[in-house]
């Protein structure tokens, strides 16, 4: 690629500059043409589906588990009904996520335009 | 930080009683994080993305990849096996150890590291100092992270085979496929986004216990008293018995505490090491950054209470867990209270929640070794100059190869008997040298170029001096592993240091210009980017999160001090 020619162009540049042959100019520029090329910004998807989708499906998996429970689960648990509460806490945690999603949805990606530009 | 830990096997009687519930949920979490694996794919166009996300991910997110690459399965384990075996003593690993460390990175480093748009820690130190120092650390680096991947899967291995009965060859070939696949998928927003949905696993895995294991001692109360019968007053203390002079389990007292656990082992490990500093970098703009070690304190202070209270709680309900009479070793604390307590359902999540963590410290070290190995090794001195895509591919068999390289390495710490004291023993020597490299060269301007190698060469080898000759010959009575960690990492600070400058005032320092953003007092052009909308939130304050956190480390000594 014609873009990445940043290698051999600071190859003759640092020259002289003898000690490390390398300046952090040469780090910026060619940071910066690849952050410019980058496409995570653009194409990622929000993790916050993923976390609150897991633990949705973890929290009635869990939950299910602590409807009706077995005396010997109840007494392993000192009684407690673990399985409900932690099923109920991870869904709580799923809906937080999805919620929060619906509320502040990703920004739309702003597709190829000036990658300077990038959306939050 | 690293904790130290007596044995690695679990007793055999551990086999937990998995059921198909359990399993789902197990095989559920893989799917996703294969998922996550391929949907991440998409988003690699350049090798900035490959291996930094594209430095553009927001603080939240990295916030909490920091902290989950820190809360690996060898942490948690051998936190609570800690807590078991000294008590309370657990807390400096957090308090002192972790909190002034993370919030330095945060406030005074981070500046540095992401303004000069460095794309990893060892390439600071080819703008710093010369090619030499950044060939070393970039060496060292890539060394240390192939072995303490290695030390994560062969402790995965044992753990599983205890736990579910797998052989141990069957896990260390999953947890590899799988780490390896996300990886080499999605590069470095894989293994992010990985960690953060560990981080809530692994907190769902520990909370059950910890609340079963509280009720089951008694409450506080009734453990406090239960553990001052047993193992006398010091034990529910932070700071008890650690006078000079006066004798401690531990084998530390409180200023080899501040100056080798507080000081130098925890800013070498939180401040210069790559697999935690890569996570700030991939943020999105520099006060992201900053923040990404200021989010991840305000839950290392409490995880303390996650891993200490079981540990405490075995050693209160089992007398004298951990030694060879009551059938358990220390490691055995988090197992023990899971086979106890947890029905089916809560257990599939506590197992997931394990496998999630030894996963999440695997691929921390793996998704920077690449980093490193392509990046300052492979593109800087071997295939110089070609384009982009062949970096890309070359960071995605790299991956293949360092994760195969650790495999064989998980063999290498089968020979230890104390698996969190060798991978502390590594950090002092592989991250101590390196901190103070980075800390003299930031602070003092006059470090000329060559001291950086020089600095950096003494302060390893004096270290690893003072562990293998004068402490493993016995030269000097050091009560513990754990204490000569200590010392062998003063003793590596204090050689780095006087080495630099010595070699400096005899050469030539860099010249101003090329200093630029690079010491302290200096700003680098990268800097003046304005900040984004809605980061002068009064909640967004650097300064604000970090000093937050440190007091609120100091205020949660106060009830373990008295």
């Amino acid at each position: 690629m014609s873009e990445h020619s940043g290698h051999s162009e600071h190859s003759e540049h640092s020259e002289h500059s003898d000690h490390s042959g390398y300046s952090e100019k040469d780090v910026q520029r060619e940071v910066s043409e690849l952050q410019a090329k980058s496409a995570t910004a653009a194409r990622i998807f929000d993790l916050r589906r993923i976390i609150g989708g897991l633990f949705v499906i973890y929290g009635v998996i869990v939950t299910i588990a602590g409807i009706s429970p077995s005396d010997a689960d109840l007494d392993k648990a000192e009684g407690v009904n673990i399985n409900l509460w932690t099923g109920l806490g991870m869904l709580a945690l799923g809906l937080f996520f999805l919620a929060w999603l619906w509320l502040r949805p990703t920004a739309p990606p702003t597709p190829e335009v000036l990658p300077d530009e990038r959306a939050e | 930080m690293q904790t130290p830990t007596t044995h690695t096997y679990l007793a055999a009687e551990l086999r937990l009683p998995t059921n198909w519930p359990d399993y789902t949920i197990l095989g559920i979490y893989f799917v996703v994080v294969l998922g996550i694996g391929f949907a991440a794919r998409r988003s690699v166009r350049t090798s900035l993305d490959f291996f930094l996300s594209g430095r553009s991910l927001p603080a939240w997110i990295t916030g909490l990849a920091f902290i989950s690459a820190n809360l690996a399965a060898t942490e948690i384990l051998g936190m609570a096996a800690n807590s078991a075996q000294y008590g309370a003593y657990t807390v400096h690993w957090y308090w002192i150890g972790a909190i002034p460390a993370m919030v330095f990175l945060g406030l005074v480093m981070m500046p540095f590291y992401y303004g000069s748009k460095v794309r990893s820690v060892p390439e600071m130190l080819l703008l710093r100092f010369d090619k030499w120092a950044h060939l070393l650390s970039s060496a060292l680096f890539a060394f240390a992270a192939v072995l303490i991947a290695g030390v994560n899967l062969y402790a995965l291995a044992i753990v599983v085979e205890a736990l579910l009965g797998w052989p141990q060859w069957v896990a260390i070939v999953v947890a590899g496929a799988f780490v390896l696949a996300y990886i080499t998928l999605g590069g470095l927003s894989s293994a992010i986004y990985n960690e953060v949905l560990q981080f809530f696993v692994i907190l769902a895995a520990l909370i059950p216990i910890v609340v079963l294991g509280l009720k089951k001692a008694g409450g506080w109360d009734g453990l406090t008293d239960s553990l001052t019968k047993a193992h006398g007053a010091d034990f529910t203390t932070a700071w008890g018995g650690t006078g000079i002079g006066s004798d401690n389990p531990l084998g530390a007292n409180w200023l080899t505490i501040v100056l080798g656990l507080g000081f130098v082992l925890s800013f070498g490990y939180w401040t210069t090491n790559f697999a935690e500093v890569q996570r700030a970098l991939s943020a999105k703009n520099l006060s992201a950054a900053q923040r990404t070690p200021l989010i991840a304190a305000f839950p290392k202070i409490f995880i303390v209470f996650l891993v200490m209270i079981p540990g405490l709680t075995a050693a209160a309900l089992v007398p004298g867990f951990g030694t060879a009479d009551s059938g358990y070793q220390y490691n055995d604390a988090i197992p023990y209270l899971m086979e106890q307590l947890l029905p089916n359902g809560v257990l599939g999540v506590a197992v997931t929640g394990l496998l999630a963590a030894f996963m999440a410290g695997m691929a921390a070290n793996v998704s920077s070794f690449n980093t490193v190995f392509t990046n300052d090794i492979w593109a800087r001195y071997v295939v110089k100059g070609r384009e982009d895509e062949y970096y890309v591919r070359f960071g995605r068999l790299i991956t293949v190869i360092g994760v195969c390289a650790s495999v064989g390495t998980a063999f290498l710490a089968s020979s230890f008997s104390n698996i969190m004291s060798y991978l502390q023993t590594l950090f002092s020597f592989f991250n101590v040298p390196m901190f103070v490299v980075f800390i003299v060269g930031m602070f003092w301007k006059r470090a000329s170029a060559v001291s950086g190698f020089w600095g950096l060469l003494a302060g390893t080898v004096a270290a690893m001096v003072n562990y293998f000759w004068i402490y493993k010959q016995d030269i000097i009575d050091i009560p513990s592993d754990q204490g000569a960690n200590f010392v062998s990492a003063i003793v590596g600070f204090v050689a780095g240091a006087v080495v630099m400058v010595a070699v400096s005032l005899f050469t030539e320092p860099k010249p101003a210009e090329e200093l630029q953003g690079l010491v302290y007092g200096t700003v680098s052009p990268g800097m003046s980017e304005p900040p984004a909308a809605g980061d002068d939130a009064w909640y967004r304050r650097p300064a604000l999160l970090g000093w937050g956190a440190v007091v609120l480390a100091a205020a949660c000594y106060i009830p373990f001090s008295f």
